[in-house]
């Protein structure tokens, strides 16, 4: 089944809960709204012709540019992205949702921004939300255990944003 | 077997405490710093919580600062077992950013090169599989082999563990004169040995005693976990990114003839070879995760030896590496290939300078180990080292 197919079932089902789509890109993508992803999810993984039946991975997509010089130039306004990247044992196709969120809820920094839990649609989420919200500071709302899960849990930052310093010590340990 | 239901194993009327026992960083059934929590009452585990993150090196973060062929040693430091693998994954996907195809023999090449080290990583997961479950000797006979492979990798591209010999583009260089000769050398020496492990552990009786019917992972869990390679296969499910992957993985495997390990209708391919699957194994269970690769040893075989006809027959070079500084084109990319421990991907974000924007690889063991709270909840205390062995984890992999 071809992407723009897919995007065919999503529009007539979800409306405008889709707000793009990129099908001239290597890995065709979907846009998703933040909020209705659990329910796109779900339907992407029950519905017979479609089967989704896998998250590969998800990852967090920093477009922020800290040099204000070259912040300037950049074509793109500061965001975060979140790629979901599907596919399908049984049907053997796959397909790219993506989300796009602000770097903080509401602009105010250090205010996580938020996102409505998939983890239980696919139990891969669980871990790899944890990882996400790790190293690249989003909140993954209602996962049922959203600890840091590569970092130590009293870890300051969220080292995958482009903006990220590395402390000068932890614990006592010289860190740069 | 030991079933929780089995009196002779659990006697019910004794009154125990709950305990915490933690179990690593450093245990030697854990391979490597992977640390479990358990929550045990008596011998039964109630609850098995993974803490990883000891070996995180920030592997994607360095990814931000370096062009795609700076960045292939890092690769090599993921799987360290398989670090063949590894590069190959992070080729395919550059090449496939850049749309760059590769000529006929480097093709070949790497079908050689990345079948050879699947052997060596399963030769290290039986050796230490036996580790785990109390046998020193078969983890001696498979060093003994993987020596050779590994003495192999050595002259073609001079080191031992992180290789960095598959790049975007190609390879770093071609095969010396005569490998393909050693090399076929060391199957026909290797192929009859197979028979002797499985005397050795699989149709072992303790063996058979200490994994058939442990840890049964179903096909709709390990789905739902994104298990992958042996984890998944060995739940029955019928699933091989070389057959069934992106067109530019599975063109690396055009016309060659394999066939997925799995079992089907009762039946593994090519079953009558090796000793029958006990009555006790159930489908899923640490046995036929064990067995799957021990399968796969044989595909492997199979594949390079194809595999050296062609890249012998074959004409043209094996292939140009790309400039250190090429200027990526705009755009994003992600590929999956089947490194032998399940579906490595890799993603690269770029923004149309030489460094790419975003790295990001997803794991196989990351998800395999996922699936470790659900495999040990109720079992013995002795099971879980069998049940984390049978995953076959590589903690360098997990937290990169």
């Amino acid at each position: 089944m071809a992407a723009n197919a897919f995007l065919d079932r999503l529009k007539k089902k979800f409306g405008d809960s889709i707000t793009g789509a990129n099908f001239e890109a290597i890995d065709p993508w979907i846009e998703v709204e933040p909020n209705s992803l659990p329910g796109v999810c779900r339907y992407l993984r029950d519905e017979a012709e479609l089967k989704f039946d896998v998250l590969n991975c998800i990852t967090a997509v920093d477009y922020f540019e800290p040099d204000p010089k070259k912040a300037a130039k950049v074509p793109w306004q500061p965001h975060l992205e979140l790629v979901y990247h599907l596919s399908s044992i049984t049907r053997k196709h796959t397909l790219v949702v993506k989300v796009m969120l602000p770097r903080w809820k509401d602009d105010t920094e250090g205010e996580l921004p938020e996102v409505p839990t998939v983890s239980n649609v696919w139990r891969t989420a669980d871990w790899h939300e944890r990882e996400v919200y790790d190293l690249s500071g989003v909140n993954f709302l209602g996962h049922p255990n959203l600890v840091r899960i590569l970092c130590p849990e009293d870890w300051v930052g969220y080292p995958l944003r482009k903006d990220y310093e590395m402390p000068l010590e932890y614990h006592g340990i010289r860190c740069r | 077997m030991s079933t929780l239901d089995d009196p002779r194993i659990v006697e019910f009327d004794v009154r125990t405490d709950e305990m915490l026992v933690n179990m690593g960083p450093q245990h030697p059934s854990t391979h490597g710093v992977l640390r479990l929590v358990l929550r045990t009452d008596g011998e039964i585990v109630s609850e098995v919580t993974p803490h990883i993150g000891y070996l995180h090196r920030c592997a994607e973060k360095i990814g931000e600062h370096l062009t795609p062929r700076q960045y292939i040693p890092y690769t090599d430091r993921m799987d360290y077992l398989a670090a063949m693998n590894m590069n190959l994954g992070w080729s395919l996907v550059v090449e496939k950013l850049m749309n760059y195809n590769l000529p006929e023999k480097a093709r070949h090449l790497r079908v050689i090169i990345a079948e050879l080290n699947r052997i060596a990583s399963h030769l290290v997961a039986m050796g230490t599989y036996g580790l785990d479950l109390g046998t020193f000797s078969p983890f001696l006979y498979a060093f003994r082999e993987r020596e050779k492979i590994l003495n192999l990798f050595e002259e073609a591209c001079g080191a031992r563990l992180t290789y960095s010999y598959l790049t975007p583009g190609g390879a770093t260089a071609d095969l010396p004169p005569g490998w393909n000769q050693r090399c076929e050398e060391f199957l026909k020496q290797f192929e009859p040995l197979i028979a002797e492990y499985h005397t050795l552990l699989t149709s072992n009786a303790i063996f058979i005693k200490r994994t058939a019917g442990i840890g049964v992972l179903s096909p709709e869990l390990a789905i739902s976990y994104g298990c992958s390679g042996p984890v998944l296969r060995g739940s029955g499910v019928d699933y091989d990114l070389r057959r069934d992957g992106e067109v530019r993985y599975t063109s690396m495997y055009d016309g060659y003839a394999f066939e997925v390990i799995v079992q089907k209708n009762g039946h593994y391919p090519k079953d009558h070879a090796y000793p029958a699957v006990p009555g006790e194994a159930v489908l899923g269970d640490c046995w036929h995760r064990f067995y799957v690769r021990m399968l796969e040893v044989m595909q492997s075989i199979d594949l390079i030896r194809q595999a050296i006809d062609r890249y012998s027959s074959s004409t043209g070079d094996w292939g140009t590496p790309i400039k250190l500084t090429t200027k990526l084109p705009k755009g994003e990319a992600y590929l999956e290939t089947e490194a032998p421990r399940g579906q490595m991907g890799f993603f690269i974000v770029s923004d149309g300078s030489s460094i790419p924007w975003r790295v990001r690889a997803r794991s196989s063991c990351f998800c395999n180990l996922s699936c470790a709270y659900d495999l040990c909840s109720g079992c013995l205390i002795a099971d879980v080292p069998a049940i984390v062995g049978s995953l076959d984890i590589v903690m360098g992999e997990i937290d990169r």
